[in-house]
C-alpha cells in the first residue's frame, strides 16, 4: 500500500489525465471498453478529475532534473512496482468502476530501454492476457529504441513524451543532462507511425491500430521565465508540426530549494495556467490564431480577464455583431457565447428573429455578451462604451459573483 | 388524467387527451393521486395500441434525440415534468415541421434543459457507481440518484463489464438491474439496512474487497496536490449527496 502512495504521489504532477479520443469496443465478452469520451470517476480536493490510475512504475531515476520530485539528488523514499502488481491493481480498480484505465509513467532506472521494456510488458499483459479494453496511456521514455516505441503504440491508446520546459535554454538550465532533441525525436517518430498506421487502417479495416488517441505532451509553467507568447508559440508548433492531440500546461508546484527555481512557498500560478488552457482552447476550437491572442506588444495573457474577452476589447471595431445575420464563426467570438450556444443561435434564428430575452432563456451569459451585440430592440439605446468601461463593468459583475475566490476554475466559456 | 405511472401509460393519457379534445389537463400517478378540487378525473387504462399510435406520431415529427429527451423528462420524476411533456407534445403536434431547434420557444427550451439535467446525472452515475465484490463473485453497487436513471445507464455497464456478474441497486426507488453474463434484467429487492457497514462487508464480501477499497482511498488522497486545494470546485464536480456511496469519501474504518 505504501508503494502505491509513493508512486502515485510522484506521478501526480503530470497533469494529463484525459481518457478521451480512443474508441475501443469490448470484444469477445472481455473486460472494459473505451467510449471515445472520457469519464471522470472522481475529483480530487484540488478539483482535478481522476479518470485513470496514474502511477510511476518506479521513482528510482538516474537523472537529476531540477523540477522533478524523483530526481536523483532528492531525498525521497524510493519504490518500484513489479509488472504483475501494476496489472493486478489496474484490473481490480477497473472492475470496481474506480477508473477508466491506466496512465503509466516511470523514472528511468538503469537505461531507457530497460524501463520502456517494462512499461510495454504491462500494457501487453493487460491487452492479451486479460482481454482488457480500457484506456492505456504510456509515457514514452526518451532514448528508448524505435522497436520498443513501436510495440508500445500497438498496445497503448496514447503515448506522450513530455517536453517539460518550453525552450531549449530552460531545459539546459534545469536539466543539463537532457537535450531538446531527445524529446523531439521520439515525437517525430510517433507522428510518423501514427499517420502511417492510420492510412493503412483506412485501406484495410483489419490493420492494427497504433496509439489511436494520438500523442500528447506537457509543459511546466512558471518554473522559468518564458512568456505566454513563447509557450503558446511552442504549443502551436506541436499542434501543427507534430499532430499533437493535446498540450498540457502544468503550473509549477515548488518542491525544492534550488537557486534556479522559484522558492518553496511561491504560489502555484493557477490563474495563469487557466488562462493558457483558455487560449489553447480558443486556438483549437474557435479558429483563433496565436498572434491574435498574444503578440510582441503584449507577450502575456491578461490575468484578470479571459483571452476571448481580451481579444474582443482590443478589437471593438469588429463589434457589435448582429446574431440574426452574423456567421457562426463570428458569433463564436462574442464574449459570453460559447461554441454550443453559438450553434444553437444559428439553429434557432431560422424560426424567428432572436431577441435578448431569448438569449437569456438559452442560458447565454447575456450580461457579458450585451456589450458586443447589435440589439434589434427599438427602445434600447446602443451606448458607445470604451473598452476600459466595458472591462470595468464586466469585472464588477464577475467580482460580485465570485467574490470569495477569483478562481482557478477552468471556465471554458 | 390518472395513469399508472409508466411511460406507456403516459402516452395513453396523451391519446385520451386528444381523443376527448381536452386542452387543460394535469397528470397524476395512481399511487400518489389526490384529485385537485374542481377537476374531473379521467382514469387512463394503459393501452399498447394507443400508446404506439402516439409514439408513431412523435417519431414522425421528432429526431431520435428529441424522442429520447422526452423519455428523459419522464425519468426525471420531477413534479411538473408531465405538464412540461404535455406542453411540448402539444406544440410538436401543432406544427408540421420539426420544432426541436426552436430554442426561443419555452416549451422546447424547458424540455431541453430538464433532459440535460437527467442526462448529466446518468453520466455521473456512470462515473460514480462503485462496485463491491461479494464472496460468490457478484459485483454490486448501491446508488441513490435524484432521477430514475437506471434505464439510461444499463447499456453502458453491459458493454463495459461483459465478463463479470453485476447488480446496480437504486436504494431510493427500491429496484435494481442485474446482469448474469447474458442479459440485464430488472429486479426488485429489499436491501437490508446497514448493508454497507464494515461488518456486513466482511461477511459477504470477497477477502480482498476491503484491501482494494483501502488502496483506492489511499490512492485518492495521495494524488491530491495540497498547494492547489479548491473545495468549491471539488464539491461542484462531486456533489455531497453522492458521497455516501463513494468509498473514497468514506471515513476509514
Ligand atoms: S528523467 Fe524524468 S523522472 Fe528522472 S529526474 Fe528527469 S523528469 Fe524526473
Amino acid at each position: 500500500m505504501e508503494k502505491l502512495e509513493i508512486l502515485a504521489d510522484a506521478a501526480k504532477y503530470d497533469v494529463s489525465c484525459s481518457s478521451s479520443g480512443s474508441k475501443r469496443n469490448n470484444k469477445d465478452k472481455g473486460l472494459g471498453d473505451s467510449k471515445g469520451y472520457g469519464i471522470c470517476h472522481a475529483f480530487t480536493e484540488d478539483g482535478r478529475c481522476v479518470s485513470l490510475l496514474k502511477i510511476l512504475l518506479t521513482n528510482h531515476c538516474i537523472f537529476d532534473c531540477a523540477y522533478c520530485v524523483s530526481r536523483k539528488s532528492n531525498h525521497v523514499k524510493r519504490a518500484a512496482f513489479t509488472v504483475e502488481e501494476v496489472v493486478d491493481v489496474t484490473i481490480n480498480f477497473y472492475r470496481r468502476n474506480y477508473i477508466e484505465g491506466l496512465f503509466l509513467s516511470s523514472g528511468i532506472f538503469d537505461s531507457p530501454d530497460y524501463t520502456m521494456e517494462r512499461l510495454v510488458r504491462i500494457a501487453k499483459k493487460l491487452r492479451i492476457d486479460h482481454n482488457f479494453n480500457g484506456y492505456i496511456h504510456l509515457k514514452a521514455i526518451p532514448g528508448a529504441s524505435d522497436e520498443l516505441m513501436k510495440e508500445a503504440g500497438l498496445y497503448a491508446d496514447r503515448l506522450s513524451v513530455n517536453v517539460e520546459m518550453p525552450t531549449e535554454q530552460s531545459l539546459k538550465l534545469l536539466a543539463p543532462e537532457k537535450k531538446h532533441i531527445d524529446v523531439i525525436k521520439p515525437m517525430e517518430y510517433l507522428k510518423k507511425e501514427i499517420i502511417g498506421y492510420r492510412e493503412e487502417k483506412s485501406l484495410n479495416k483489419k490493420a492494427p491500430v497504433f496509439a489511436p488517441a494520438g500523442q500528447s505532451t506537457q509543459m511546466v509553467i512558471g518554473a522559468t521565465k518564458e512568456t505566454d507568447m513563447e509557450i503558446l508559440g511552442m504549443a502551436d508548433y506541436f499542434y501543427q508540426q507534430m499532430n499533437m492531440k493535446r498540450v498540457y500546461y502544468s503550473g509549477y508546484v515548488p518542491i525544492s530549494n534550488d537557486g534556479r527555481l522559484p522558492m518553496i512557498g511561491t504560489p502555484v500560478p493557477i490563474i495563469r495556467e487557466n488562462r493558457l488552457y483558455q487560449a489553447d482552447w480558443l486556438i483549437r476550437f474557435y479558429g483563433f490564431k496565436v498572434n491574435e491572442i498574444v503578440g510582441f506588444d503584449q507577450p502575456h495573457l491578461d490575468l484578470d480577464i479571459d483571452p476571448k474577452l481580451g481579444w474582443a476589447l482590443r478589437n471593438l471595431d469588429q463589434f457589435p455583431v448582429d446574431i440574426n445575420t452574423a456567421t457562426l464563426e463570428m458569433i463564436k467570438r462574442i464574449p459570453g457565447i460559447g461554441h454550443q450556444n453559438a450553434k444553437k443561435i444559428v439553429a434557432a434564428r431560422k424560426f424567428n428573429r432572436l431577441l435578448p430575452e431569448h438569449l437569456q432563456k438559452m442560458g447565454i451569459a447575456y450580461n457579458r455578451a450585451k456589450y458586443f451585440l447589435a440589439v434589434p430592440h427599438p427602445f434600447s439605446i446602443q451606448k458607445d462604451f470604451t473598452s476600459v468601461q466595458i472591462k470595468h463593468q464586466i469585472l464588477s459583475l464577475q467580482n460580485s459573483k465570485y467574490k470569495s475566490d477569483f478562481s482557478s476554475q477552468l471556465a471554458l466559456f | 388524467m390518472i395513469y399508472d405511472g409508466t411511460y406507456q401509460g403516459w402516452l395513453t393519457a396523451i391519446f385520451d387527451s386528444y381523443d376527448h379534445k381536452l386542452n387543460e389537463v394535469c397528470f397524476l400517478k395512481e399511487k400518489t393521486a389526490s384529485i385537485p378540487l374542481f377537476a374531473t378525473p379521467h382514469y387512463v387504462i394503459t393501452d399498447e395500441i394507443k400508446a404506439t399510435r402516439v409514439m408513431k406520431g412523435l417519431k414522425q415529427r421528432l429526431s431520435a434525440e428529441g424522442l429520447k429527451n422526452l423519455y428523459n423528462i419522464y425519468l426525471s420524476e420531477e413534479e411538473k415534468s408531465e405538464e412540461m411533456m404535455w406542453r411540448f407534445v402539444k406544440y410538436v403536434f401543432e406544427c408540421k415541421d420539426n420544432i426541436e431547434q426552436n430554442f426561443s420557444n419555452s416549451a422546447v427550451w424547458d424540455v431541453k434543459k430538464l433532459a440535460k439535467k437527467v442526462k448529466r446525472e446518468a453520466h455521473r452515475m456512470e462515473a460514480f457507481v462503485r462496485f463491491k465484490l461479494t464472496k460468490d463473485h457478484l459485483f454490486y453497487a448501491i446508488i441513490e440518484p435524484d432521477h430514475n436513471v437506471l434505464p439510461l445507464i444499463e447499456g453502458h455497464f453491459k458493454g463495459r463489464y461483459a465478463d463479470q456478474r453485476w447488480l446496480i441497486y437504486d436504494a431510493r426507488r427500491k429496484y435494481g438491474i442485474y446482469y448474469d453474463l447474458e442479459t440485464v434484467t430488472t429486479v426488485e429487492l429489499e436491501f437490508k439496512l446497514g448493508a454497507g457497514s464494515a461488518k456486513a462487508i466482511a461477511e459477504i464480501c470477497d477477502e480482498r474487497e476491503e484491501f482494494f477499497q483501502e488502496l483506492w482511498r489511499r490512492y485518492f488522497s495521495s494524488v491530491n496536490i495540497k498547494a492547489r486545494k479548491n473545495m468549491r470546485l471539488h464539491i461542484q464536480h462531486m456533489p455531497k449527496r453522492y458521497w455516501k456511496h463513494l468509498p473514497e469519501k468514506m471515513p476509514e474504518n
